[in-house]
């Protein structure tokens, strides 16, 4: 059973998301177009947050192959969202490296700042925060990443995971 | 003053442009490989160069190259390997920061060198960034005539890609990779057929680390004889070593292979010694897949030789005494660090890494994480130890890719070394709790309880 938001509101790709995946699907031979579906569900997650059952479906629709190849490589992969998150997803990195430079007190600070635990969204929809592994940036720890761009914030202490929160919230005002 | 091959000109303002690469002798070697030597002769220059898989394994670069197979009308791929995900390993996303060019001039050499016409650098999906900056390094060399039909007018034709994968850290092994470039869950193949017969759309394939690549560059500059004059023994050239954990200077750094590792880890040239004023208590030297060393193993073999920064002084005495060069992960433990806590955290990675696909590592590592959790919060057993051994010897060798024994070496190695901390684990459990409990962003339920009284 897919772990996946249940929502059936339809999706429609515009023409410049067509665009995109058209540039990506030129990138392989003819009849391998299936090589373009992770960067193609980048591109969906980037447009509409996360993942929905009908945009995976339009998506397997648009590489001429069966829904359940999509799922399976939704559901593989843990970069993909498969319910909505807050506007912005702090990863943080949980592995070796960075918490020995102190990752999960930082942790411990982002769920006391934004008053919410793991996986959950604040009541604004701003935000929600996660730990993920290795995000190979061990030497800067502890790190965390937002997408969809995935910037990466590196050497983090609770006055810059303060800052940095801060200029989400000024950024999402404006 | 350690020599720079890679990251010689990595400070030059504007590096990461074709114009300034190209005014610091950028791309002489795409000129020198296609103009003046034939496929087979870069080829040989590689092999010549001794140079080793810069990735983890290890194994001849040039030698690899010679088993691709080469049947008529058949295309043949590159992949360069960028799914950089070991912890402990961030080499190959600085110098793809930095110096992009290098990276995309070295997979010109070797698509050239291996026939291939199209390529493709598989980045992992967090890598956004890096994937920007490549993409648009590889817009500057197609305009300027390096990449794209007839490059420089040699007749030689190559398209570059670059691939996004999908934040999954078994896509670093090769056959996992050209199964996630298919679009598919990254689950590795059985191997033989190996790639180089049967690869990528089941055509011959080269997989190659991003390091591998790019060292290609200085090899055709200067000739595969004069590279393989650096380093010593079988460890030729130089090697970027990324260095965390608990060093005053993290960072990445080029050594040339056979660097002392007391040089390395205590001169200021390097990681400047261990923070703080503190200790060293352990070492894992070549990602968190390798086994980890206490300081005394890591300085000096059994035989009481100074241990060298190459791959055979690290692995000297085995998995008994000695580690593996890896892919060059260098992180460092002090005297205040927790090994079980590490082992657990280590274990955790790769059970959520795991693909699932074998049984011993999709329940070992499993098995191994939730044995590891109550050790570390508190609630282990003595007989908790042996068990830990024993599942770690029941994975390691039984899965269809490393990613078992990857994840089976950290816990028998930690074991091996630091058995009396585990046990202290489990005979002052409360000590040991309360000591990491500070630092635990996921305190076990029962242990707030305990603490609370």
């Amino acid at each position: 059973m897919l772990k996946v938001e249940n929502t059936q509101v339809p999706v429609e790709f515009s023409t410049q998301l067509l665009a995109k995946f058209a540039d990506k699907v030129s990138r392989y031979p003819e009849g391998k177009q299936k090589s373009a579906l992770l960067p193609i569900l980048h591109d969906v997650q980037a447009e509409f947050g996360w993942l929905s059952v009908p945009a995976m479906d339009k998506v397997a629709e648009y590489l001429k192959i069966e829904p359940i190849e999509v799922y399976e490589v939704a559901t593989f992969y843990t970069m993909y969202l498969l319910r909505p998150q807050g506007k912005y997803l702090l990863e943080i990195c949980r592995t070796g490296p960075c918490c020995l430079v102190g990752a999960e007190k930082i942790m411990d600070y982002i769920e006391q700042k934004l008053g919410v635990k793991e996986g959950e969204v604040t009541p604004d929809g701003l935000f929600s925060w996660r730990g993920v592994e290795c995000l190979a940036a061990c030497g800067f720890g502890p790190v965390l990443q937002i997408g969809p761009e995935y910037t990466f914030y590196e050497n983090l202490t609770p006055e810059s995971v303060d800052q940095l929160i801060s200029d989400l919230r000024a950024k999402a005002s404006n | 003053m350690g020599r720079k091959l890679l990251l010689e000109h990595i400070n030059v303002p504007g590096i990461n442009t074709f114009d300034v690469y190209r005014s610091k002798g950028g791309y002489a070697s795409v000129e020198k490989a296609l103009k003046t030597l034939t496929p087979d002769e870069v080829v040989e220059e590689v092999k010549k160069s001794g140079l080793r898989g810069r990735g983890g394994a290890g194994f001849p670069t040039g030698m690899k190259w010679s088993f691709l197979a080469k049947p008529e009308g058949v295309p043949r791929y590159l992949v360069c390997n960028g799914d950089e995900s070991e912890p402990g390993t961030f080499k190959d996303r600085y110098l793809m920061t930095y110096i992009p060019h290098l990276l995309i001039e070295g997979m010109i050499i070797s698509s050239f060198a291996l026939g291939a016409n199209t390529s493709y650098i598989y980045l992992r999906g967090e890598m956004m960034p890096q994937i920007r900056i490549l993409e648009k390094a590889i817009a500057e060399a197609k305009a300027a005539g390096f990449l794209g039909k007839n490059i420089l007018g040699t007749g030689y034709d190559l398209e570059l890609y670059v691939q996004p994968g999908g934040g999954a850290y078994i896509c670093g092994e090769e056959t996992a990779l050209i199964e996630s470039l298919e679009g598919k869950r990254g689950n590795p193949r059985i191997k033989p057929p190996f790639p180089a017969i049967a690869g990528l759309y089941n055509c011959p394939t080269v997989v190659n680390n991003v390091e591998s690549i790019a060292a290609t560059v200085p090899i055709i500059r200067d000739g595969g004889d004069e590279y393989a004059k650096i380093g010593i023994g079988r460890s030729t050239g130089t090697k970027l070593i990324s260095a965390g954990g608990n060093v005053k200077k993290p960072g990445v750094y080029e050594i040339d292979l056979g660097l002392p590792v007391e040089e390395f880890l205590y001169s200021d040239e390097y990681c400047g010694g261990i923070a703080n004023g503190k200790r060293l208590k352990a070492v894992v030297a070549g990602g968190s897949s390798v086994p980890i060393l206490p300081a005394n193993l890591f300085m000096k073999t059994v035989n009481g030789e100074g241990r060298l920064m190459s791959y055979e002084s690290l692995a000297d005495g085995g998995f008994v005494s000695g580690t593996m060069m890896g892919s060059g992960g260098f992180i460092a433990f002090d005297e205040d660090a927790c090994i079980v806590r590490n082992t657990w955290n280590f274990t955790r990675f790769y059970h959520h890494e795991s693909c699932g696909q074998c049984s011993p590592c999709r329940e070992g590592t499993g098995w191994m994480e939730k044995v590891l959790h109550r050790l570390e919060y508190g609630h282990g057993k003595m007989s908790d130890i042996d068990l830990l051994v024993d599942v770690s010897k029941k994975i390691e060798g039984n899965t269809i890719c490393p990613l078992g024994d990857a994840a089976a070496w950290p816990v028998a190695s930690a074991i091996r070394h630091f058995r009396d901390e585990f046990e202290w684990h489990v005979t002052d459990a409360a000590t040991a709790v309360t000591r990491n409990y500070g630092l635990a962003g996921y305190a076990d339920p029962l242990v707030i309880a305990e603490k609370a009284g």
